[in-house]
């Protein structure tokens, strides 16, 4: 039988320090799964991105919009949602921000920052119309007192 | 350092919060007459999209203002960051002070 998912979920305001709190809340929770500190830095980046994206994107810096953050456990991963009261995107509609024309763009490296720093990132419909970014982080493995490794 | 604006930068570059600051900065050092602006980021240890878009707008307002802006000191962290979003094609990082005053020398 699958192991229960887990689940935290918080929701946050549109407003500039919901970037700053997601971010703590998700290093909290990694930390205590586990991570070492060069992925809770990475986890942590890519959820400030994902929020980041929500606020001035996805919820247009309207402060009566909310973006819901959520935490999952499955077996081997951990599942992070952003999720924003906008229009929703799709992933292939943003454009790649190494390409020579928009190297020097001010905007536009949030979605390649979580891929990056995250093993994997999808974009999906919200119930209510807004975009879920999905991100997938493999739990770490620690080694237990057998020696086998395992994850936690 | 004579025509050089040396700035040291610390703390965070994240939307909101550095970001403004350096905006800020770099407009006023060009505003003065600056041309060649050195960046310290030397104690930067955390830097976001935002700060991103913040060190290329000020790569770009200095060019558009016929200047230079140079790069030092970067922690591992922002060294990645700009490493893997190939900013290093766009800014001339320099290794330390010194090579970058004399960057700035030969280049003028």
């Amino acid at each position: 039988m699958a192991a229960p998912t887990q689940r935290l979920e918080v929701t946050l305001d549109t407003q500039l320090e919901s970037v700053d709190l997601a971010e703590s809340i998700v290093i909290r929770v990694a930390e205590a799964a586990g991570f070492g500190e060069d992925d809770l830095h990475k986890l942590g980046m890519a959820v400030r991105e994902g929020v980041i994206n929500a606020y001035n994107y996805g919820n247009c810096q309207d402060r009566r919009k909310k973006i819901r953050l959520a935490v999952e456990f499955e077996a081997e991963t951990m599942i992070v949602h952003v999720v924003d009261e906008g229009c929703g995107f799709q992933l292939c509609d943003v454009e790649d921000p190494l390409a020579e024309e928009n190297l020097l763009r001010t905007s536009g490296r949030g979605i390649f920052l979580m891929r990056a720093f995250m093993d994997d990132l999808a974009v999906r419909r919200a119930p209510t119309g807004g975009a879920d970014l999905v991100m997938y982080k493999k739990l770490p493995h620690r080694v237990s007192g057998n020696g086998r490794s395992q994850a936690e | 350092m004579g025509d050089i604006a040396i700035v040291d930068f610390s703390g965070k570059i994240t939307l909101g919060e550095g970001s403004a600051t350096l905006r800020t900065m770099v407009r006023e050092l060009i505003g003065q007459g600056h041309r060649k602006i050195l960046l310290n980021l030397g104690d930067v240890d955390y830097i976001d999209s935002s700060g991103i878009g913040e060190l290329v707008g000020a790569y770009t307002a200095v060019r558009t203002a016929s200047g230079e802006l140079k790069l030092v000191y970067l922690t591992k962290r922002v060294h990645d960051l700009i490493q893997i979003t190939r900013l290093f094609t766009v800014f001339d990082v320099q290794a330390d002070e010194s090579a970058a005053i004399l960057s700035f020398r030969s280049a003028s």
